[in-house]
C-alpha cells in the first residue's frame, strides 16, 4: 500500500505542484491519478520513486517511509515507465529489459533468460531480442519498457503516461495488455494519464487533480461518473455519464425472456445446436447483429437491443447457443432500479459520513 | 615535383635515426602521449560537466577559445617559460588538445534525450552508472569525433615542433627548406599527410567498433529519425 | 610586463604590418571561401553523389595538417614555395572543406514544410532560394563561418615558419632571441584578439541577418 501524508511540492520561484495530498493508493489495485497539464498529477507520482523530494510530508510504502533508504535502491524495486519507454538505445531489447536484474547482481546470463519468458509475457515475439529499439516501432518499444519495469518482478508499477506517445488503435491494445497482465500478476499500479477515457478504462480507483493542483475526487470509476464531486469533475469526465456509466453495470441484472418470445411480429430462429440465426418475419429472415454472454456490462446489452432488428438482445451460453432475451421494457426497468438503488446507497453513506 | 626523396629506400631504412620509420615512430610517440594526458584531464571534466549541467559555459566556450589559439605561438610560449625539451612540447599540444576534447565531451553527453536519462535514474541506476553506462555509450560518435578534432590538432602542431629542435616527420621539412632540398620536404609533407589520414582512418575504425550499432544506426531495418548525424570534423592548424 | 611594452614602442612598426598582413592573408581566403560555398552547398545539398565527393574530398583536405599542404602547393601548383599565394590557396581550400559542409547542413536544416508552403503559395525557385531557403539556412552557414574564420586566423602564424608574413613572424622572432616573451606575447594577445574581434563580428552580422532567430528565443 502506497501511502501520502500531507505531501506538499512547492518550487523556489513560488509555483505548487502539489499542495497537501493524503490518500492511500490500495495494495494490487491499479490507481489513476487523471487531470489537466500542471495539474500535479507526474509530480505526485514521480515522488513516490523520489525521483522528486517533496517539500513537506512524507510517502510511505507498506509501512515504510520511501526516505528511509538510498534512492538507488527504492527505485530498483519499483518499476518505472514513462511515455516513449526511455529504453537504452545502446542495448539490445533483451539487454534493456535485464537491466534492473542486472543491476540487482543477478549473473547476465539468467537475467537476459528471464528477459526473453518477460517478452513473450507483454506480447511481443521473442527474436526482437537482439534488436535495437530504434528498429521497433513505439507500440514494441512501449511494451519493451514495460517489459523491462517488470523484469525484477516489482510489487509497485509507476506508470507515467506510458501509452499516450501511440496511436490511439496501439493505445487499445495496449491498454488491454496492461489489463490482461495485471488480471496474471496483481501489482500496485500507480497511472499517470491525461486521458479521463483511459482512467476510466483502466483504473480501479481514480484520482482527479484540478489546475489548482488539488485533489478534486478519488473514487471509483463508476463513482465518478455516477455523483462527480463538483462542476470540474463533472467536466473534465465529459458527456455522456449516464450512458458510460452503464459499462459498470452487470448485465445480468436485467430479466430474461424466454427465446421464443416474440418481438414486434419477429422471432428469434435457431439451428438445430441452438443457435441464433437470425429474426424470421414477414420480410424474411434478418440479421441478428451480435449476441451477449453472461458477465457483459449493461452497455453492451443496451447496445445490442438498439441495433437488433427486433429491439431485443439475445444472450448465449457458453458454447453459444441462445438461452435468452432482453427486451427493451425489461433492459429499461432495470436501469431504472439501478439508479434508484444507487441513490439510496448515496443517501445512506451521506447519513453516516 | 620530385618524389626522388621519397622512393630512396636509403631512407627507409629501419635503423637509421633520420629515416621514415624512426621519424614516423617519434611522431607518433608525441602524438600519443599529448592525446592520453589531454584525454585523461579533459574527458572526466566534460563528463561531469554535460551529466551535471553545471559550468556548461565554461564547456562551451573552451571549444571556441582553443579554435583561436595559434599553435606557433602556444608552443614558443610553452618553450619560453619552460625551457627546450620534450615537457614543454608535450605541455603546448596538452594544451591544444584539451579544448576539442573537452568540448565535445560536454556537448555529446549533454545531447543525451532527457528521457532516457530519466529513465536510467527511475530503473535505480547511481548517478555514476548512469554516467558510464548509458550517457558515455550514447554520446560515443560524439566523444571520438572530438578526439579525432585533438588528433589533428596534434599532428599538425607535432610536425611545427620540429623548427624548434624536436624530431618527427618535421624535421624533413625544415631541414629540406634549409638546403633547399624540395624532394625532401615534399617527402616530409607527403608522409605526413599520410599518417594524419591514417590516424584519422584508424580512430573512425575504433568508433565502428566501440559504438554501439543501436546508437549510430548500423542495425539493419532503423527508422532514420532516430539515427544521430555524423560529428563534424574541424580545421586543424 | 614593461618589458612587453617596450618591446612594442621599439617595434610599433613591424608589429603593425605583421598584423595588417596577417588580416588580409586570413580574411581573403575565408570570403574567397565563402562566396564559392554557397553554390557549391547548394549542389551538394541537392545531389547525393555530390554530397559524398564533397565529404570525402574536404574530409582529407582537413585531416592533411596546414605546414604540409602549404609546402606540397608549390609542387602542384608550379609557383615558388615563398610565395604568399601558397597561403591563401591553402587557407581558401581548409575554409572551402568546411564552408561547404555547413552550408550543405544550413540548407538541409531548412524545414521542408515551409519550403512547400513557399511553393505553394506562388514562389518559383530561384526567388525561393534567396528570399527563403538561404535566409533560413543563414545561422547554421555563419556559424560554419564563424568557425572557418577563427581557425584561418589562427593557422595563418604558421605561414611565418617558411618566411612569409603575419603575426607568426612574432613568434618566430622571439625564437630566434632564445625564446624571448615579449614578442611571442604580443603575437598571442593580438592574434587572439583578432580571432574574437572577427567571431563577435560575424555573431552581430548573424544577428542582424536573422531578427526573427532572437524574437523566438526571448
Amino acid at each position: 500500500m502506497i501511502e501520502f501524508e500531507g505531501v506538499t511540492k512547492r518550487y523556489p520561484d513560488g509555483t505548487v505542484a502539489v499542495e497537501d495530498l493524503s490518500l492511500k493508493v490500495d495494495t494490487g489495485q491499479i490507481t489513476v491519478f487523471v487531470g489537466p497539464s500542471g495539474c500535479g498529477k507526474t509530480t505526485a507520482l514521480r515522488m513516490i520513486n523520489r525521483m522528486i523530494e517533496p517539500t513537506s510530508g512524507r510517502i510511505l510504502i507498506d509501512g515504510d517511509d520511501v526516505t528511509s533508504r538510498p534512492e538507488a535502491q527504492l527505485r530498483r524495486e519499483i518499476g518505472y515507465v514513462i511515455q516513449g519507454a526511455g529504453l537504452f538505445p545502446h542495448r539490445t531489447v533483451l539487454d534493456n529489459v535485464a537491466t534492473v536484474p542486472i543491476l540487482q547482481g543477478i549473473s547476465r546470463r539468467e537475467a537476459r533468460t528471464n528477459a526473453l519468458d518477460l517478452l513473450e509475457r507483454v506480447g511481443l515475439a521473442a527474436n526482437l531480442g537482439e534488436r535495437y529499439p530504434a528498429q521497433l516501432s513505439g507500440g514494441q518499444q512501449q511494451r519493451v519498457g514495460v517489459a523491462r519495469a517488470l523484469a525484477a518482478d516489482p510489487p509497485v508499477l509507476l506508470m507515467d503516461e506510458p501509452f499516450s506517445a501511440v496511436d490511439p488503435v496501439v493505445r487499445d491494445d495496449l491498454q488491454q495488455e496492461l489489463l490482461r497482465l495485471q488480471g496474471e500478476l496483481g501489482k500496485t499500479i500507480v497511472l499517470v494519464t491525461h486521458d479521463i477515457d483511459e482512467a476510466i478504462r483502466l483504473g480501479d480507483k481514480v484520482a482527479v487533480f484540478d489546475q489548482r493542483a488539488r485533489l478534486a475526487q478519488f473514487a471509483p470509476p463508476a463513482d465518478l461518473l455516477a455523483a462527480p464531486a463538483d462542476d470540474f469533475v463533472a467536466s473534465l469526465v465529459g458527456r455522456d455519464r449516464g450512458f458510460r456509466g452503464l459499462g459498470f453495470a452487470d448485465g445480468s441484472s436485467v430479466a430474461l425472456k424466454p427465446i421464443d418470445h416474440g418481438v414486434d411480429g419477429l422471432t428469434l430462429e435457431v439451428d438445430h445446436d441452438g443457435r441464433p440465426l437470425g429474426w424470421r418475419g414477414t420480410d424474411g429472415l434478418l440479421p441478428t447483429e451480435g449476441t451477449f454472454s453472461d458477465g457483459a456490462n449493461l452497455r453492451t446489452v443496451t447496445d445490442l437491443v438498439i441495433l437488433s432488428p427486433a429491439g431485443a438482445a439475445i444472450r448465449v451460453d457458453a458454447e453459444g447457443r441462445a438461452d435468452g432475451l432482453v427486451l427493451l421494457e425489461d433492459l429499461a426497468g432495470s436501469v431504472r432500479s439501478q439508479q434508484r438503488e444507487r441513490l439510496a446507497a448515496l443517501a445512506t453513506s451521506e447519513d453516516a459520513g | 615535383m620530385s618524389l626522388d626523396y621519397l622512393l630512396d629506400a636509403a631512407n627507409w631504412s629501419l635503423t637509421s635515426p633520420d629515416g621514415f620509420p624512426q621519424r614516423i615512430l617519434e611522431h607518433l610517440g608525441y602524438t600519443v602521449l599529448a592525446l592520453a594526458i589531454a584525454a585523461v584531464i579533459a574527458f572526466p571534466i566534460g563528463l561531469l560537466i554535460g551529466h551535471t549541467g553545471r559550468g556548461a559555459l565554461i564547456a562551451i566556450n573552451l571549444g571556441n577559445a582553443g579554435r583561436a589559439l595559434p599553435t606557433l605561438g602556444v608552443l614558443m610560449l610553452a618553450l619560453g617559460l619552460v625551457g627546450i625539451g620534450l615537457v614543454p612540447v608535450t605541455i603546448a599540444l596538452v594544451v591544444l588538445a584539451i579544448p576539442p576534447i573537452l568540448a565535445t565531451t560536454y556537448a555529446g553527453i549533454q545531447s543525451v534525450a532527457d528521457a532516457t536519462v530519466d529513465a536510467a535514474r527511475g530503473v535505480g541506476m547511481t548517478e555514476a552508472q548512469i554516467a558510464w553506462r548509458v550517457e558515455v555509450p550514447i554520446a560515443l560518435p560524439i566523444i571520438i569525433g572530438g578526439l579525432r578534432n585533438a588528433s589533428l590538432q596534434v599532428v599538425s602542431t607535432a610536425t611545427i615542433a620540429a623548427y624548434v629542435g624536436l624530431g618527427g616527420l618535421g624535421r624533413y621539412l625544415f631541414d629540406g627548406l634549409a638546403t633547399l632540398q624540395y624532394d625532401q620536404v615534399v617527402a616530409g609533407a607527403i608522409v605526413i599527410a599520410v599518417l594524419a589520414v591514417a590516424i584519422d582512418l584508424a580512430l573512425a575504425g575504433a568508433q565502428r567498433l566501440l559504438v554501439s550499432p543501436g546508437v549510430d544506426g548500423r542495425g539493419a531495418g532503423n527508422r532514420p529519425s532516430t539515427v544521430r548525424p555524423e560529428p563534424q570534423p574541424e580545421p586543424a592548424g | 610586463m614593461s618589458e612587453i611594452w617596450r618591446y612594442l614602442e621599439t617595434n610599433a612598426d613591424d608589429v603593425l604590418t605583421a598584423l595588417v598582413q596577417h588580416i588580409w592573408l586570413a580574411l581573403i581566403p575565408v570570403a574567397i571561401a565563402f562566396v564559392l560555398a554557397l553554390p557549391l552547398g547548394a549542389l551538394v545539398h541537392r545531389y547525393v553523389p555530390a554530397r559524398h565527393i564533397a565529404l570525402t574530398a574536404g574530409s582529407v583536405i582537413y585531416t592533411v595538417p596546414s605546414l604540409a599542404l602549404l609546402l606540397l602547393l608549390p609542387g602542384l601548383l608550379g609557383t615558388s614555395v615563398l610565395d604568399p599565394i601558397n597561403v591563401v590557396i591553402a587557407l581558401t581550400l581548409y575554409s572551402l572543406a568546411l564552408l561547404v559542409r555547413t552550408t550543405a547542413d544550413g540548407l538541409d536544416a531548412v524545414d521542408t514544410t515551409v519550403l512547400q508552403a513557399a511553393t505553394a503559395m506562388g514562389y518559383r525557385p530561384v526567388r525561393r532560394w534567396f528570399t527563403v531557403q538561404l535566409p533560413l539556412a543563414m545561422p547554421v552557414v555563419l556559424t560554419g563561418l564563424r568557425v572557418a574564420t577563427v581557425a584561418n586566423v589562427s593557422m595563418v602564424s604558421i605561414a611565418a615558419l617558411i618566411g612569409i608574413g603575419g603575426l607568426g613572424q612574432l613568434f618566430t622572432r622571439g625564437f630566434q632571441l632564445g625564446f624571448y616573451l615579449p614578442p611571442i606575447i604580443i603575437g598571442l594577445v593580438l592574434s587572439v584578439t583578432l580571432a574574437v574581434i572577427a567571431d563577435v563580428l560575424i555573431v552581430a552580422i548573424q544577428r542582424g541577418l536573422t531578427p526573427w532567430a532572437r524574437a523566438g528565443a526571448r
